[in-house]
């Protein structure tokens, strides 16, 4: 890995190689991804940027374990994923890692805390589900059901809900898509705080932009091919981006 | 508690609606399955216990007259095992308290206490004291509808002479769980007892000493009662046998045989129908909730929650309600068993009728309850296991709609929008629309099925008691009497009609086939009996030939125009052939008609009679009744009327329960399917009812399209629902009937009247409850939310 301008001087977690995918939807065969290569290293806090239909979900998905791709390989430390069985797959997500979704996808019929707990009962060394909480800033909170959450609240939890198995990697899905500017930016906040002080190598996929400033690297994807995979120099902090 | 099973339980409380109507359907048909079945245990094992220590006989034949030492020789008989011999009469009995005469049946018992065949048990009172030849023991039906009780006495017009009997026991034999009067079909507790007295009094009373008429054996184990039974016609021929008869034959037996046969046919019948439903809901519900929770599946199995877990907590959305309606069915159905139980103690004379709850009854009912909720469950369950969680995250693809049969041009423009929503959405899912309306329409069905009884016994009651018979009084001679009889009855005062008949034990052979039973000779089919077939069709009497009711003719295996071989069983005991003159389709029993003329000259002797309908003047009654208590000569006396009544309030009673529990059922069956059905197109359709209100639809409007769907699902189930019901009734009528008798396949308009009314109303009363929750729809929550 040395030489590799990209490379940080950190362990690389997830090696990407000629990973492509298509699927039908209705009667269309979309082709989501084509022949993408990528590594991200550990600790890394990366934006992937895409427009809709780019194809970021998908690679998302298949990172995660979510999805299998049509051809190509991908490795967490080492051992290949896209070889793993359904059992396998079930452990990597259930150990390693942690999702955060547009739509939140809490469980409506269940608290803030209970929601947490889902995790948390089938993890192996997670932390106590109330200090996710706080760690997303709802301590108080606690009980109550997604529907008498605010929405940023309600992201929060689903944040809570994602790191408190501490995952090596949190894969962050439009995690503002769904918010204002206000809130999204505090769930942002919340979403670096847990890069920064657990280490734990982040991915966030957008359309929005603005959001790369706060990342370590960004990767733009454009109908399912990378398109660019840069650098920043320096991160910005959420407070200070605009949109 | 874990987080998913509280999710589990959550939901499970937000669907309660649903949830308690499947659980209600478990729940009728494991009551059902649980009653059914330990009443038809309880009923095998007291029948067996009874029998058992009460020593019932296995072979019964009835002889004229047969001296005692010819006992040995029937002990000497390969395979029997232990012999009884009696004496028993039929005789007119003057009861205190009523009006008519009654008739009794007198049996005699050791003078002296031994275990003895078909043996007595006494419920109250004391055995007969020997030295006393006027005590007697009655039979507990016959001495409570009279309001009787030990100390009491009777008047018993025996061999001519009044005797005065005293009543000192009551007593209960195996010989008669079903108490009937011979000649007759159903018990007329008032008018017919069994009266068990000492055998030295009838010897003497009936000119009878050294002798018996009635013998009872058992066999040893393994035996061929068909060889054994040979061996007593061959011996017994020349005594006036009138052949002996395994217990199939013997009435009492044969009517429990069949009553366990039939709750047999119920165990498997309506359990059967219930969890059919119960599956056909669990699937649409679950199939609903999985579909709504594509999006929870997703973030469960991103979390790390395998196949499995996913598949558990849905298993767990059909296994509970199952649980609760499995729990809720056997308390029900333990409660409904104990309460037939009664049903039947009024019915059956038991000993003891113990009710027995089995375990392995509920045990077999939770298995099914859960193998049908896993059926149940299994599409959705394996749907959620299956959706790969990449899919699930993205919403359900858009459901494909096609040109159907609204679309055609000339159709297009007149018809109202909401009404080709209406139409397209059954279009759409054919399936779904057809299993539902099968769904509703099997409740449509068990509601006609369970009013068909009451049609069937009602044409019963009608063909047997108007239209075939039209006598008032039967008086039976006890022994064959002259032609000449008929001037003595004349001669009686009120007597407006009289008619006999002869009635003539043989033994009917077809090639290998053979049946004993007992030819009617009738002067007239037209006058006070008439042949009326089950439908209420008349016969004619063939002029020649005999006229075999169908399941008689089936058992013989003969058609019209064959040739049966009669073996006259007394008298000259002649072998005749006789031409099968017609077949008719009767309700009751297997019987055998001939014009009396030529019974009279196949018999070969002068010409006898047996019995005389006579049809009274009811002012004169009173008076022809006194007289007919002291009449001498005769075994027998049935009212017709009284019988009727008997047979009614007997009926109604059983009836009337059964038709309550099936009405009850069927309508938590119609609830379940159609509030179900409403509220998953509820859910189904919210997102698109509130567009419609969005865009300016009234409340009302949006009801007509989800009501309406429901309303033209359940229209259509309405009349394959009858077609269903006619259907089931004729399955059931097969299954249920038996030798004793046919039921008759009636419907009557009330009982479709009956079946529309109640679905129309369980329809509206759900459609309702899914109206207040159509007005209560949150339009801007439910268009934000993403479906």
């Amino acid at each position: 890995m040395l030489g590799n301008p990209l490379d940080n001087g950190h362990e690389s977690v997830l090696k990407i190689s000629d990973l492509s995918k298509s699927y039908l939807m209705g009667e269309v065969r979309v082709e989501a991804l084509k022949h993408v290569s990528l590594d991200f290293y550990s600790g890394e806090l990366a934006v992937l940027l895409g427009a809709s239909g780019s194809g970021k979900s998908t690679l998302i998905n298949i990172i995660g374990g979510l999805d299998t791709p049509s051809s190509g390989s991908l490795f967490f430390h080492g051992r290949e994923i896209t070889a793993a069985t359904e059992t396998e797959l079930t452990a990597y997500r259930r150990r390693s890692i942690g999702f955060v979704f547009q739509f939140y996808n809490l469980i409506s019929s269940l608290s803030a805390l209970e929601n947490v707990q889902l995790v948390t009962e089938i993890a192996e060394d997670p932390m106590p589900p109330q200090d996710a909480l706080r760690l997303v800033g709802l301590e108080h909170r606690l009980n109550h059901f997604p529907a008498q959450l605010s929405g940023g609240e309600q992201q929060r939890v689903a944040i809570a809900r994602a790191v408190a198995k501490r995952p090596e990697l949190l894969l962050c899905d439009e995690p503002t898509g769904a918010l204002d500017f206000q809130t999204g930016k505090l769930v942002l906040d919340v979403i670096e705080k847990v890069n920064r002080e657990l280490g734990t190598t982040t991915l966030i996929i957008t359309h929005n932009a603005s959001i790369a400033g706060m990342a370590d690297r960004v990767v733009r994807l454009s109908s399912g091919e990378i398109s660019e995979d840069r650098r920043n120099l320096t991160r910005l902090s959420p407070s200070e981006l605009v949109w | 508690m874990k987080p998913l099973q509280r999710k589990l339980l959550r939901e499970l409380l937000r669907l309660k609606g649903q949830m308690l109507a499947v659980a209600a359907v478990v729940a009728c048909g494991i009551s059902v399955f649980v009653s059914m079945s330990s009443v038809q245990y309880s009923l095998e094992a007291s029948r067996a216990r009874y029998y058992s220590r009460y020593r019932f006989a296995d072979v019964f034949m009835q002889v004229k007259r047969a001296p005692e030492f010819y006992l040995e020789t029937v002990r000497r008989i390969a395979g029997v095992a232990s012999v009884n011999s009696r004496i028993v009469a039929d005789v007119t009995l003057d009861v205190p308290g009523l009006d008519e005469p009654a008739t009794g049946r007198l049996v005699s018992i050791p003078d002296y206490r031994t275990p003895v065949l078909n043996d007595l048990f006494i419920r109250s009172g004391r055995y007969i004291d020997p030295g006393k030849p006027e005590e007697v023991i009655v039979s507990k039906p016959f001495l409570e509808a009279n309001r009787l009780a030990p100390g009491d006495h009777l008047t018993a017009v025996i061999n001519g002479r009044k005797k005065e009997l005293l009543i000192v026991g009551m007593g209960l034999s195996p010989e008669y769980i079903y108490e009937v009067q011979p000649g007759a079909f159903f018990p007329d507790k008032r008018r017919f007892g069994v009266i068990w007295m000492s055998r030295r009094a009838l010897e003497s009373a009936f000119d009878m000493s050294g002798a018996f008429n009635d013998l009872s054996l058992t066999l040893a184990h393994g035996v061929s009662e068909k060889d054994v039974i040979m061996q007593l016609d061959n011996l017994f021929s020349r005594y006036g046998s009138l052949g002996a008869y395994g217990r199939s034959e013997q009435l009492s037996d044969r009517f429990i045989a069949d009553e366990i046969k039939q709750v047999g046919i119920q165990i498997t019948f309506l359990p059967g129908v219930f969890l059919a439903v119960a599956v056909f809901l669990l699937n649409i519900v679950l199939r609903r909730l999985v579909a709504t929770q594509r999006d929870q599946i997703a973030v469960l199995k991103a979390m790390g929650y395998s196949n499995e877990d996913v598949g558990i907590h849905y298993l767990g959305f059909a296994m509970i309600p199952t649980a609760v309606g499995a729990v809720v069915g056997t308390a029900l159905g333990a409660w409904l068993g104990r309460g037939l139980m009664n049903i039947y103690a009024d019915f059956y004379n038991f000993a003891e009728l113990v009710y027995t709850f089995r375990f392995e009854n509920v045990a077999l009912a939770v298995l099914l309850s859960f193998t049908a909720a896993l059926v149940g469950a299994l599409g959705a369950v394996r749907k959620a296991v299956s959706l790969p969680p990449a899919e699930a995250m993205r919403p359900d693809s858009p459901v494909i709609y096609k040109p159907g049969i609204l679309d055609r041009a000339s159709l297009r423009r007149k018809i109202p929008v909401s009404i080709k929503i209406i139409v397209r959405n059954l279009e759409r899912r054919p399936w779904k629309a057809s299993i539902t309306v099968l769904m509703i329409s099997l409740a449509v069905a068990i509601l006609i099925a369970g009013r068909y009884t009451y049609d069937s016994v009602d044409r019963m009651v009608q063909v047997e008691f108007a239209e075939k018979h039209r006598e008032d009084v039967t008086l039976i001679f006890n022994n064959p009497k002259p032609p000449s009889v008929a001037y003595t009855i004349a001669s009686l005062k009120g007597v407006l009609e009289h008619e006999y008949y002869r009635e003539e034990p043989v033994r009917m052979r077809f090639s290998h086939r053979f049946r004993r039973i007992s030819i009617k000779g009738m002067q007239s089919a037209e006058g006070l009996q008439r042949l009326v077939d089950k439908n209420g069709r008349q016969f004619a009497l063939p002029p020649d030939g005999i006229v075999l009711t169908s399941a008689l003719a089936d058992i013989l295996g003969v058609r019209p125009g064959d040739r049966l071989q009669l073996e006259f069983l007394q008298g000259r005991q002649l072998h005749r052939e006789v031409l099968v003159g017609a077949v008719i389709e009767e309700i009751l029993g297997l019987s055998a008609y001939m014009n009396l003329d030529q019974l009279n000259r196949l018999a070969g002797d002068g010409g006898v009679l047996n019995a005389a309908y006579l049809r009274i003047d009811q002012s004169k009654a009173g008076a022809l009744y006194t007289t007919f208590k002291k009449m001498p000569g005769v075994a027998g006396i049935m009212m017709l009327k009284a019988l009727k009544e008997s047979f009614e309030e007997l009926i109604a009673k059983s009836m009337t329960t059964s038709t309550l529990i099936l009405t009850s059922f069927a309508c938590v069956l119609a609830f379940a399917v159609v509030y179900n059905g409403a509220r998953i197109s509820l859910s189904e359709r919210a997102r698109e009812l509130s567009s419609l209100r969005v865009l300016g639809m009234s409340k009302g409007e949006i009801s007509f399209i989800l009501l309406g769907e429901q309303a033209l699902l359940t229209l259509c189930a309405i009349p394959v629902g009858f077609t269903i019901g006619i259907a089931l009734s004729a399955l059931l009528a097969h299954a249920l009937s038996s030798e004793l008798y046919r039921m008759p396949l009636v419907f009557s308009a009330y009982n479709f009247l009956f079946a529309f009314t109640v679905i129309v109303i369980v329809s509206l009363v759900s459609g309702l409850a899914v109206h207040r929750r159509l007005s209560g729809l949150d339009l801007v929550e439910v268009l934000k939310t993403r479906e």
